[in-house]
């Protein structure tokens, strides 16, 4: 195939403990550590085992956000991605407007292949890649955790409830990643160097034509109701008794 | 006068459970009629079995050959088109929904709330971001439908006892061949089933194999627990992926959870929130499990468990 595009969030790094403002008109995030979506950078890390494979010619990254996020895209293209493309805003858009732009570059570039993750760990949506696949016409596979390509379909096994469900689609297509999809390299310091040269194109959100302002309105944000550390015991007898006590056992 | 659709999740011949919790959160809504739609190539039972649930106004059986292997490719043209008539769509946050839901809501062009934890009014709800580290409150303007997945663990499946009529509705929609099912491969167990046992054991890296989780199946045989793991336990292959809890596996609200060899990461943490007694054992008495344990015990697990098994009756 000619083209996979793989979009890229920036979010609040994984290991980051997140918390709610006082006020509760949002979540901290000034000065926080920021990093590529952990299922992006799995879906960036197929994408490129599969140019690698030669079955694929580019691979193009994508993400739309504040000029900031041009340091996910440059440690995607360090990773080995072959461009990239940031739509600008400083607003956050609803999973809903995300495809809806996702699809007006999609129209753009043509890919035979889509890649996103499953979920933002930030908003934890659950919600763009479908919704893509839906405006597009395509088919879509979610929760990848492996991934068969041939001339004209994919084969991908999806982690479901009930085990794992292995569908075949045509393509184009979109494939949303789960986490054990493959294990994402480590960018080198001579990769760094190199991506410093691949172009980052930038496009102003306006002037793709989507509306994106937010259909639902964020009232308040609060800190959930948090469990406390209970008893600790010092033995079986004590946590036999302890589960007897409860009516877990007999 | 609002109405309120449901997405029943079944495999053909059982309604999955998620769809009682459903109507548990329709409820709260407070609707003036509550459908549930079975889609299916073969609905009669699943639609006598949604019937049955309390609170339930009818239940649309749409019959259809292409519908067997529930497909979102092949379901949302059809939810899309039956969504015209209601001003609610909602289905469970399981996987067969959180694949589903989106699609539809893409289709209607409408947002899509997921994983609503809480109705605090028809038209206000709570959902977790961050991992569950934060909870925000939305409102769903009016003159929007509201299309939401619902959080299984957040709410106790209704009743049975209910006769609600079952109608056979059909569906003009075009149906894409773009997408086709080739196998279900999952690991039958005679084990309560993770999401709806009361008692759940679970285990983590600490296990160490796959061949040593059988202390924890014959365990759990013993307590009539369902089993569960952590994602480590899962990448290292201990254990199938249906078995991950946590931020991206299940989310369970079991009435006990023990967790052995888990040092309890905020993903992890995230799939347990809800339950009734969380107990801990783990040899590293500063694992992070213990700060939201009810009961901790600081130990080697491969001692503590046949020590518990010899004190049970
Ligand atoms: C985006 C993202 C999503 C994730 N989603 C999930 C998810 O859904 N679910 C999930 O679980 N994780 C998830 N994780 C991974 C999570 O961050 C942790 O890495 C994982 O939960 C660790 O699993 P563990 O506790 O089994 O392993 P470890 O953290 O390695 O802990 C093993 C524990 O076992 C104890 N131990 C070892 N031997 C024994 C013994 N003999 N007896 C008693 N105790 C012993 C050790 O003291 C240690 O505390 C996610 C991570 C990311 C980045
Ligand atoms: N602003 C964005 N920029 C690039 N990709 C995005 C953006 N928002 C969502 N995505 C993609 O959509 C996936 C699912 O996001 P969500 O539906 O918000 O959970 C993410 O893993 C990304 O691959």
């Amino acid at each position: 195939m000619q083209k996979i595009i793989v979009c890229l969030k920036r979010v609040v790094d994984y290991n980051v403990r997140i918390r709610v403002k006082p006020d509760g008109s949002g979540v901290v995030t000034e000065g926080l550590k920021m990093s590529i979506n952990p299922f992006d950078e799995i879906a960036l890390e197929e994408a490129l085992r599969i140019r690698e494979q030669g079955k694929a010619q580019e691979v193009v990254v994508v993400s739309i956000g504040p000029d900031d996020a041009q340091q996910q895209l440059r440690t995607g293209l360090a990773m080995g991605a072959d461009r990239a493309i940031l739509v600008q805003t400083t607003a956050e858009l609803e999973p809903l407007a995300a495809a809806q732009v996702l699809h007006r570059v999609v129209e753009r570039e043509k890919p035979e292949l889509v890649l996103l993750g499953k979920q933002a760990i930030d908003d934890d949506c659950n919600q763009t890649g479908q919704m893509l696949a839906a405006l597009w016409g395509r088919p879509q596979a979610t929760f990848a955790s492996r991934l068969e390509l041939s001339e004209s379909s994919a084969t991908v096994t999806r982690e479901v409830d009930a085990g794992l469900e292995v569908l075949q689609v045509d393509l184009p297509a979109v494939v949303t990643t789960d986490l054990r999809l493959n294990e994402p390299r480590y960018v080198k310091l001579p990769d760094i160097m190199k991506a410093k040269k691949k172009p980052i194109e930038t496009l102003a959100i306006e002037s793709l034509g989507v509306d994106i302002a937010p259909r639902l309105r964020v009232t308040r944000y609060e800190a959930p109701a948090s469990r406390s550390r209970g008893m600790m015991v010092k033995n079986v007898d004590e946590l036999v008794a302890a589960l007897r006590d409860r009516g877990f056992v007999a | 006068m609002s109405r309120l659709l449901i997405i029943a999740e079944h495999d053909g011949r059982t309604l999955n459970q998620s769809t009682a919790r459903c109507v548990a959160c329709a409820t709260a809504i407070a609707p003036a009629a509550l459908d549930v739609v079975v889609l299916g190539s073969d609905t009669g039972a699943v639609a006598a079995q949604a019937a049955e649930l309390a609170g339930v106004t009818a239940v649309l059986a749409v019959t259809n050959a292409a519908s067997g292997s529930a497909l979102a490719a092949i379901l949302a043209p059809q939810v899309a088109a039956l969504a015209a008539d209601y001003d609610y769509v909602l289905a469970p946050s399981t996987t067969f929904g959180k694949d589903l839901l989106p699609r539809v809501a893409g289709l209607l062009g409408v947002p899509q709330l997921s994983d609503v934890m809480h109705v605090i009014g028809p038209r206000t709800f709570q959902r977790p971001i961050y991992a569950g580290n934060a909870i925000v409150t939305v409102e769903v303007p009016p003159g929007t439908k509201v299309v939401a997945t619902v959080r299984g663990a957040s709410f106790k499946p209704v009743s049975g006892g209910n006769t609600a009529p079952v109608r056979a509705v059909d569906v003009a929609a075009p149906l894409p061949t773009h997408t086709r099912f080739v196998e279900l491969r999952s690991g039958k167990s005679d084990r309560p089933d993770l999401q709806t046992a009361r008692l759940v054991v679970s285990g983590g890296r600490g296990v160490g194999s796959a061949e040593n989780f059988s202390l924890l199946y014959k365990f759990a045989e013993r307590l009539g627990a369902g089993v569960g793991a952590s994602r480590a336990a899962v990448d290292a292959g201990f254990v199938p992926n249906d078995m991950q809890v946590g931020q991206t596996g299940k989310i369970i609200a079991p009435e006990l959870y023990m967790a052995f060899g888990i040092s309890g990461a905020i993903q992890h943490l995230t799939g347990i929130k809800d339950a009734g007694t969380i107990v801990a054992v783990n040899k590293d008495g500063e694992a992070p499990i213990f700060e939201i344990a009810d009961i901790g015990l600081v130990g080697d697990l491969f001692e503590i468990i046949p020590e518990i098994e010899k004190r049970l009756r």
